[in-house]
């Protein structure tokens, strides 16, 4: 469990390191917080030929709100997000789900471009990029590129990125204060990644809902939305029928996978409770 | 008295600062030792393809070297040969086929990943049932029905017991393949002494005598070539109990080349590779009267064992135990029988804390709840009603009881637990939909294991005695030099507490060595539950012989008589008046003042005893209150409650710790862990993120009481209880969700009770 041999890059500027990348392309790998790349090389199921380590590169680990997003930059720690980093409920769910991504080590050096740019189907930030339809920004001695949520996660452990492009932020969209937000995950013990994770927003206009969004994590090679269960809540008022038919709604639009964590059939009985569980919590407080 | 102080360890401090020295620590520098391991479950071998550059080591190097195989002496049992490496088939996918020598961990892992094993894949023998089933492959020719023991045994009685007895309560017990998963992996260092042609073998083992034997024999070398340092070991729980065949290999490496080589165990390779567990399936009928008395037992026994036995216990021990000890604290006088050791395409099982134990105590209390269910008496009725009260008792196999507090134990637990209260909370918690249930788990822990009880497997090597060598040296410090081995006991507080004790000095005057065949006399090593009976045993022996010596000195030097001389506070003093000799200036006088000794003295202060019981019986009940999620069949353990009895405790803080590492061991079975192999025999749960350890996070509090019998078995008064909190665990764990979903008609008997399987569960019962 030792890594095959590798080059160690470690530019200081944004520039330099576009520039490695360029000159490396398919050889190369970004280093962020290395919580799932150094395992993975460990393991040797990942091989680069050159490390390119971007935890030198000041300013770009932001965190800052425009007027109608929150501009998350790549190297932000998970465990910056543990307290909201905004007001309103956004801030809010993101503490919701950062309090699910493993333990505190792997928090305080773990990155919110590398949970993304690893696009693993159960990552809780995969997860809400894709309730919120986040858009990510890539950058290479190209250019910037601006991709949304839906078209940047391809399947499991793969995204739009070329290998010369660097993540260099999220943003995602702020929501509507009075906006109810739902998540809630399951897994063995505290601190797996998730078996199924389900999250939602909800708006509430005049006591019926206006619009929905539910995702869900862990069943299927991305993180999905539920059309269907959107469908069911649209228009209509909150309650706890109308969530658990959104709750099987849900079950209805999923193909999950199995593994040892978990069946197709399980999986499929977890995202029927989860996204009514989710639903619910959001309206609960 | 130090006896039954709850002193701090002292072996933690160097380990808290991290000095602690560890096999890794050793190895650091050394050339690295990388073994390649097949990737299939079975196969012929075809070639081996060595890279360019590359120092390989097969089964052809070792030409001249023989091969592992373990044995019973008894019909029953068919003896497995395991070659150190193989030469024409693989057994088990991860069985180490070549070793790869290089600089660098890094580099020999290099060339291992180009190292090409041409391996033509046969069927596997993939589970006990397939294992089982007539048509199955054999995995070793010479194994019909893939049975290594096949045992049987019936009372005279017992059909005529059995037959008309009104209540019969069946129960299908699976209890799933595991790992010991010490922290630390397994690993060895070898090093080559040139000036002496010794190698001395560092290495993570639990016995370092036993396993100097074995690599001896093995490379039929003497033993006085060889030195085997079990430095401080990250946990072992079994696992590190058995011959590891890399060892083998390092130590052949080492004297070959002339070398200092290491190799550390990945945590992929602990998995694939070291010594599983568990993995058994009874089918146990009891048969009871109208008074809900158990009158006959009738069981089948089988184990999955894996491809081959582990040295030197041979994988019968799994099996055998079950047989002998499935009465647990019940009393039955009919007893009907089969007990098989499977042997399958997978790593091979060594014994893990509480062997059989666990599913032994699984089966019984969950025999117990049916039991209860079906004749209509309550949980602590049923026990109460079977349970053995007087003693000694000598059970059906002929296992002699010794004092203990079955019945006490219960009732403590039901009251603290408060059992009644429980069951209103319980009913009012259905109302609102909420599903908690309650589970006992009252079990015996067989511990202290001496020659004679494991005489009785037959065991070609028959572990059982302990040696305690004991030197006060001429500044008057005590070395205790023990054959057992500590991984985490806390043997050297504990020993030097009972030492102490006996000699009238302090403990941190008392130092123990040990985990080395240098400097200390040979011994078993450290497992069932042993150590503190056997060494301590010994020990107390030799402090005996120690103080004659002592007191013929001062009562030399004070002119009084033998008989009056008493110990304490580091002087010996005649008994009644305050005349008084420190016992530093007594241990001068025996080394540099011998000529003032009493004829026929020996000069020095050196004495050497051994220990031999037969063994004795620990007990306590468990209990657990879970809470069960019926959406998702998550599983949390609200309560859990330990009241054991394992007689005098010498550090009952030390003892509360093998409590709670056990209990956590056990709720590990009962809720998470699991081996899982494909039906190619490949393991796929291969790293922590698929093998799930419970973390302090799962863990719940865990309260505990101690009773404590006055029982003779001992001379410390000691029994052991190394293994209890792991054998009572899953049973209590298991018996609480039966009794939370049994307004659902739910019956679940499998370990672990992952949410998933009781999800199914639910669902079944929900659909019916
Ligand atoms: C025990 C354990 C438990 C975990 N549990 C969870 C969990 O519950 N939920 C969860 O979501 N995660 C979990 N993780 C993973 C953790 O969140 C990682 O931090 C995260 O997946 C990757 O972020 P990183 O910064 O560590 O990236 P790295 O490991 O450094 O990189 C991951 C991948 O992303 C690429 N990459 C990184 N940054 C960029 C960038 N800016 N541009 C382009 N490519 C980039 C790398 O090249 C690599 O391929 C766990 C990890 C461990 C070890």
């Amino acid at each position: 469990m030792k890594p095959a041999k590798f080059e160690y890059r470690a530019p200081r500027e944004l520039e330099e390191a576009l520039s490695i990348l360029a000159e490396v392309g398919d050889e190369g790998k970004v280093l962020a917080g290395g919580q799932s790349l150094v395992p993975s090389m460990n393991f040797r199921l990942a091989r680069p030929a050159v490390l390119v380590d971007i935890n030198g590169i000041g300013g770009i680990d932001s965190v800052t709100s425009s007027s109608d997003h929150l501009v998350i930059g790549t190297l932000a720690r998970h465990v910056r997000f543990e307290r909201p980093v905004t007001d309103g409920p956004l801030g809010h769910l993101l503490a919701l789900a950062a309090r699910k991504v493993g333990h505190r080590p792997i928090r305080i050096r773990g990155t919110f471009g590398g949970s993304l740019a690893h696009a693993d189907p159960a990552a809780e930030w995969c997860m809400i990029a894709t309730l919120l339809d986040a858009t990510m920004v890539a950058s290479s001695v190209r250019g910037q590129r601006e991709i949304t949520a839906s078209n940047f996660f391809k399947t499991v452990f793969s995204t739009a990125l070329e290998p010369d492009e660097l993540l260099t932020e999220a943003r995602l969209p702020l929501l509507n204060p009075a906006a109810k937000i739902g998540f809630v995950e399951f897994s063995r013990r505290a601190g797996d990644f998730a078996i199924v994770a389900a999250s939602s927003v909800l708006d509430v206009e005049g006591g019926r809902i206006s619009t929905a969004r539910i995702a869900l994590g862990s069943v299927g090679g991305t993180p999905l939305r539920s059309p269907a269960a959107e469908a069911v809540l649209q228009g209509n008022v909150p309650s706890g029928e109308l969530f658990a038919e959104a709750g099987e709604a849900a079950a209805g639009d999923v193909e999950p996978m199995g593994d040892i964590h978990g069946s197709p059939e399980y999986r499929r009985d977890l995202v029927r409770v989860l996204t009514r569980r989710s639903l619910q919590a959001s309206t609960e407080h | 008295m130090w006896v039954g102080r709850r002193l701090r360890r002292f072996e933690d401090a160097a380990l808290l600062r991290g000095e602690g020295r560890f096999v890794g620590d050793i190895a650091s520098g050394s050339a690295a030792m990388r073994f390649v391991r097949s990737p299939v479950a079975r196969g012929k071998i075809l070639d081996i393809e060595i890279p360019k550059g590359a120092s390989v080591i097969t089964g052809r190097d070792l030409e001249g070297v023989g091969t592992v195989m373990p044995l019973l002496h008894r019909d029953d049992f068919i003896a497995v040969e395991q070659p150190v490496l193989p030469l024409t088939e693989v057994h088990f996918a991860g069985q180490a086929v070549a070793a790869v020598i290089a600089p660098t961990a890094e580099e020999a892992e290099d060339f291992a990943d180009q190292v090409f094993l041409e391996i033509d894949p046969l069927d596997p023998v993939v589970g006990l049932d397939n294992a089982l089933s007539p048509d199955a492959p054999l995995v070793h020719e010479h194994v019909p029905g893939n049975s290594i023991i096949d045992s049987n045994m019936t009372t005279p009685g017992f059909t005529e017991a059995f037959e008309p007895a009104p209540f019969k309560v069946s129960v299908d017990i699976r209890s799933s393949r595991q790992s010991a998963m010490p922290l630390e992996t397994r690993g060895g260092h070898a090093a080559f002494d040139a000036s002496t042609g010794r190698v001395t073998l560092s290495a993570g083992t639990q016995a370092p005598h036993v396993i100097r034997t074995a690599i001896a024999d093995v490379l039929g070398i003497p033993e006085a070539d060889l030195r085997v340092v079990a430095p401080d070991v990250g946990g072992g729980f079994g696992q590190k109990y058995c011959l590891a065949v890399e060892d083998v290999v390092a130590v052949w490496a080492a004297r070959r080349y002339r070398m200092a080589v290491a190799w550390i165990e990945d945590r992929r390779e602990n998995f694939t590779s070291s010594f599983h567990s568990r993995d058994q399936h009874y089918l146990v009928t009891g048969a009871f009267d109208d008074d809900g008395k158990l009158v006959a037992l009738e069981a089948d026994i089988r184990c999955n064992v894996g491809a081959f036995s582990c040295y030197p216990v041979t994988c019968g021990v799994e099996a055998l135990m079950a047989m002998a000890e499935m009465p647990g604290p019940y009393d039955f006088r009919e007893y009907s029988v089969r007990a098989r050791a499977v042997t399958t395409n997978a790593c091979p099982i060594a014994p893990y804390r509480g062997v059989s134990r666990p599913v032994i105590t699984m089966t019984l209390e969950r025999l117990m709840d049916e039991a209860a269910n079906r004749i209509g008496v309550s949980e602590v009725e049923i026990r109460r009603r079977n349970l053995v009260t007087e003693f000694p008792y000598t059970s059906v196999m002929g296992l002699v009881y010794d004092q203990a507090t079955y019945i006490e134990s219960l009732d403590r637990a039901v009251e603290l637990i408060d059992l009644d209260g429980f069951r209103k909370e319980q009913e009012e918690s259905l109302t609102k939909g909420k599903y908690i249930g309650l589970g006992l788990s009252t079990f015996s822990e067989r511990t202290g294991y001496g020659t004679s009880a494991f005489a009785a497997r037959s065991m070609d090597i028959t572990p059982g005695f302990e040696t305690v060598e004991m030197t006060m040296d001429p500044s008057g410090f005590v070395e205790v030099r023990v054959g057992a081995s500590s991984h985490g006991q806390g043997l050297e507080t504990s020993l030097s507490q009972l030492v102490a004790d006996e000699l009238g000095v302090r403990p941190e005057n008392v130092r123990i060595v040990q985990g080395d065949t240098d400097r200390t006399p040979y011994g078993w090593g450290t497992f069932a539950s042993r150590s503190a009976v056997l060494a301590g045993g010994a020990s107390k022996l030799a402090s005996h012989d120690m103080r004659a010596k002592l007191a013929a000195i001062a009562a030399n030097e004070l002119e009084a008589a033998v008989e009056d001389m008493e110990f304490s506070e580091g002087s010996v003093k005649v008994r009644g008046t305050d005349v008084a000799v420190e016992m530093s200036k007594l241990a001068r006088i025996a080394y540099h003042k011998s000529n003032q000794l009493s004829l026929g003295s020996t000069p020095g202060l050196s004495v050497s005893a051994t220990y031999d019981p037969h063994g004795t019986f620990s007990n306590a009940c468990h209990a657990a209150v879970v809470e069960v999620d019926l959406e998702t069949g998550a599983v949390q353990i609200r309560r859990f409650l330990v009241v054991e009895d394992a007689g005098i405790l010498i550090n009952p803080l030390i003892a509360d710790g093998q409590v709670h590492g056990g209990v956590a061991q056990g709720i590990a079975s009962a809720l998470f862990e699991e081996l899982v192999y494909d039906e190619n025999g490949n393991l796929l749960t291969t790293s922590l993120m698929d093998y799930l350890p419970p973390t302090m996070s799962e863990m719940p509090l865990i309260e505990i009481e101690h009773l404590v019998s006055i029982s003779d078995a001992t001379i410390t008064g000691a029994k052991g209880l190394g293994e209890g909190g792991a054998i009572g665990a899953p049973a209590a764990v298991i018996n609480a969700i039966n009794d939370a979903l049994r307004p659902l008609g739910v019956v679940l008997n499998e370990n672990p009770a992952t949410p998933e399987r009781v999800r199914r569960h639910i669902a079944r019962a929900q659909g019916a």
